[in-house]
């Protein structure tokens, strides 16, 4: 997808400020471990991985322009690791076994419904049987009694959603400022921003942002 | 610190080391016993140990499999559930409030809920003694409620949502005050003044926060009590006189055992009944402590509904603890047509749980929510904490399936009754006029989520109808205990951690009597 739109916060990289005192060690080794995430998939198949990558593109389409954040990857880490939510609706099966059925379903709804893989599918295709699995209006046996608008609200988008803005480049996107330990934040009040705050271009004044936003380091 | 042996019987085991089990630990040790508190969780140092990022800091959750269900399932994990040392303490918003005093009285005074079997005035001396433990910032004159002592330390100052707050409390009519909190506003000790990082929900780096981790836990040690970490209690002995002997835990890949002369169980309002519903034995074949059959039953979480709107403004919301402004106006006007209270505060969501806002209330997907939260820095929000009704169908039972020590999981089930869908409803109206007034636009609702558990152990002055008596002593077994907020008979309209921390220092100065009496 092309994004032709001036970034609200040209120039900003949350990353800059890796060596300076808004990070401590514990956070530096953190965010290390999550940029050098294994891109191959430990704990799902080649085909459910390819069926899951196009589902990321849809859940939070990119920008070209920039490395992708690779989201298929952080799924897959965390079921292979086995990280819960710490609960589960009595509905749905546990969080590894919700999305390789969730993965298979879609995939034999795209069967189905177009005789194709869902990974080669149309954009818009794709687009609409995800909406359908919000709405909850989808039948195929696959889903073997797991609520589809379920998988879709508590499973699908929370694990994708969640690993997108865990990721310095959605916070570069959104102007948040990341890490902030030791140093904290001085400036409090509405329309102050600490010079270590990403600055958002105003209409007229985006040199002037970017200038800013090239000093947060 | 002090090691005590498993064969030898302590004089309290304590299980749990949160907002109710830290301070009896540490006042059970200062005077004089010998304490062994345990805790499922490790025992973080927060200046290593502690990233500024808040998928990282998933490591402070009780994220052990639970069931959830019933018409409105209760999100658990990072909502409500610690499992660390310190317990939620290590990761709460650190809103420190007084109850209400009609509260405490709410079935006699105001026409619903249920009595506690402790009067107001007991529970102000043990809020003052509370907020000078924790040295809690607050404003120099609290608006609501009967006369109460300053606060230890100055108010922290508001950032731009609490600023909005106050702006729209103000065009409304309503009183607004900063809220008191449990970070220093100033040093403490090793305690340095908080930083305003943000990050309170995901456990304070710099040490500023009041949590058990720098305030009782450190005297509890001090004072010769054992913290035992890593250390998951799975069942409490009886033996054949119907007392209890000690507890089982499991703790380096094996079982082992803790003998104590009492058995304290501070686990918090899913824990707690999970272990006594668990114990059940020969002799108590419902659990222990559960002659009134309530072990588990009356769960309460409370409403935690919020409106969100736009900003022209940068208001920058994650800077500063999340909740620096707050209206209890609602909690003292009874002319409402629904039973209880509520307040509301400032917020300041990071990227991740805003994200978990807009797609979960709006529905959002895709490119639109890229766009959304692209607006971040323009967000604000008011959320409430809101009193939900005490209902036996909202309850803690054993679901047959396991977790990973082998113990029947917890199943939360969970509705909400009218009156609380009432309640919600005029919060949310409330919200919304509050944030229009200061001319957030795009407003919408998030209508689902709530925060904070209560009940499932209640304390009366009725065995038949409670689980504990005044002093959080079982009905049934005299040397077992209960400190937390299992015991609330109702929640109210405040958060609820320096009320746990208050009942228990009132415990440990109760068992103090009882002992020098020989009722113990």
């Amino acid at each position: 997808m092309t994004d032709q739109r001036q970034s609200r916060y040209p120039g900003y990289d949350v990353l800059a400020k890796r060596h300076s005192a808004s990070w401590n060690e514990i956070t530096r080794q953190a965010i290390d471990r999550r940029l050098a995430v294994p891109r191959e998939p430990r704990f799902f198949t080649e085909m459910e991985w390819l069926t899951l990558e196009a589902v990321c593109r849809v859940i939070m389409p990119q920008p070209d322009g920039r490395p992708a954040v690779p989201l298929a990857a952080y799924v897959d880490l965390r079921l292979f690791e086995g990280r819960g939510d710490g609960y589960r609706y009595a509905t749905m099966p546990s969080e590894g076994e919700a999305w390789q059925r969730g993965l298979a379903a879609l995939e034999a709804e795209a069967q189905a419904k177009y005789g194709r893989p869902f990974h080669v599918l149309q954009p818009t295709d794709q687009d609409e049987l995800l909406a359908q699995t919000q709405k909850g209006t989808l039948h195929d046996p696959a889903w073997a009694g797991m609520p589809p608008a379920t998988f879709f609200t508590h499973r699908l988008v929370p694990d994708i959603t969640h690993a997108y803005y865990a990721h310095p480049t959605a916070w570069n996107e959104i102007g948040y400022g990341g890490p902030a330990s030791p140093r904290g934040y001085v400036r409090m009040g509405l329309d102050r921003r600490d010079p270590w705050e990403a600055a958002e271009a105003h209409p007229g004044e985006v040199a002037a942002a970017a200038r800013k936003n090239a000093r947060v380091g | 610190m002090r090691d005590y042996g498993e064969s030898e019987a302590v004089d309290f085991a304590v299980v749990g080391t949160g907002a109710g089990g830290g301070p009896l630990i540490a006042r059970l040790a200062e005077q004089g016993f010998s304490v062994v508190g345990f805790d499922a969780g490790p025992w973080f140092r927060p200046l290593e140990d502690f990233a500024s990022d808040e998928t990282e800091q998933d490591k402070l959750y009780w994220t052990d499999r639970r069931i959830v269900d019933g018409e409105n399932p209760i999100v658990m994990g990072g909502n409500n559930s610690g499992k660390a040392v310190g317990g939620s303490t290590v990761h709460f918003a650190m809103v420190s409030l007084r109850f209400r005093p009609e509260w405490f009285k709410s079935r006699s005074l105001l026409g619903y809920g249920v009595d506690w079997p402790v009067d107001w005035r007991e529970m102000w001396h043990y809020y003052a003694l509370a907020e000078q433990a924790l040295k809690i910032s607050g404003p120099v004159t609290y608006p609501w409620g009967p006369k109460r002592p300053r606060y230890p330390y100055r108010a922290h100052e508001l950032n731009g949502a609490a600023e909005l707050l106050a702006r729209g409390a103000e065009a409304l009519g309503y009183k607004w005050t900063a809220t008191p909190l449990a970070t220093v506003s100033a040093p403490r000790g090793l305690s340095p003044p908080c930083v305003y990082r943000g990050f309170c929900r995901f456990g304070c780096s710099t040490n500023a926060k009041q949590s058990q981790l720098v305030t009782f836990i450190p005297r509890a040690v001090a004072a010769g009590a054992e913290i035992r970490d890593l250390a998951m209690v799975g069942r409490i002995e009886a033996g054949p006189d119907g007392r209890v002997t000690g507890v089982h835990y499991h703790r380096q890949g094996r079982w082992r055992f803790q003998k104590a002369r009492n058995v304290v169980v501070a686990g918090y309002a899913i824990e707690t009944p999970r272990l006594l519903l668990a114990s059940a034995n020969d002799r108590y074949p419902d659990g222990l402590a559960n002659s009134s059959g309530l072990v588990g039953k009356n769960l309460m979480t409370q409403s935690n509904q919020a409106v969100f709107g736009t900003m022209e403004n940068e208001v920058r919301w994650n800077k500063g603890p999340p909740s620096l402004s707050i209206t209890e106006h609602w909690n003292y006007d009874d002319r409402k047509d629904f039973a209880g209270g509520y307040c509301w505060m400032a917020q300041g969501p990071l990227p991740i749980e805003w994200v978990t806002v807009l797609t979960g209330s709006r529905g959002l997907w895709g490119e639109a929510l890229r766009r959304e939260m692209e607006k971040y820095n323009h967000q604000v929000g008011l959320k409430m904490v809101g009193e939900m009704l005490p209902d036996e169908r909202n309850r803690v039972t054993l679901a047959d399936e396991t977790d990973q020590y082998g113990l029947r999981v917890a199943r939360i089930t969970y509705s909400w009754g009218d009156n609380d869908k009432a309640l919600i409803q005029h919060a949310l109206g409330r919200m919304q006029a509050s944030l229009e007034a200061v001319g957030a636009t795009d407003l919408f609702r998030q209508e689902d989520d709530t925060n904070h558990l209560a009940g499932t152990a209640r304390m009366g002055n009725d065995p038949r109808v409670s689980v504990v008596n005044a002093d959080c002593r079982s009905w049934d077994i005299p040397n077992l205990w209960i400190c937390d907020g299992s015991i609330f008979p109702t929640t109210g309209g405040v958060n609820p951690s320096l009320t746990i921390t208050s009942m228990a220092l009132r415990t440990a100065d109760r068992i103090s009597r009882l002992a020098a009496t020989g009722e113990l």
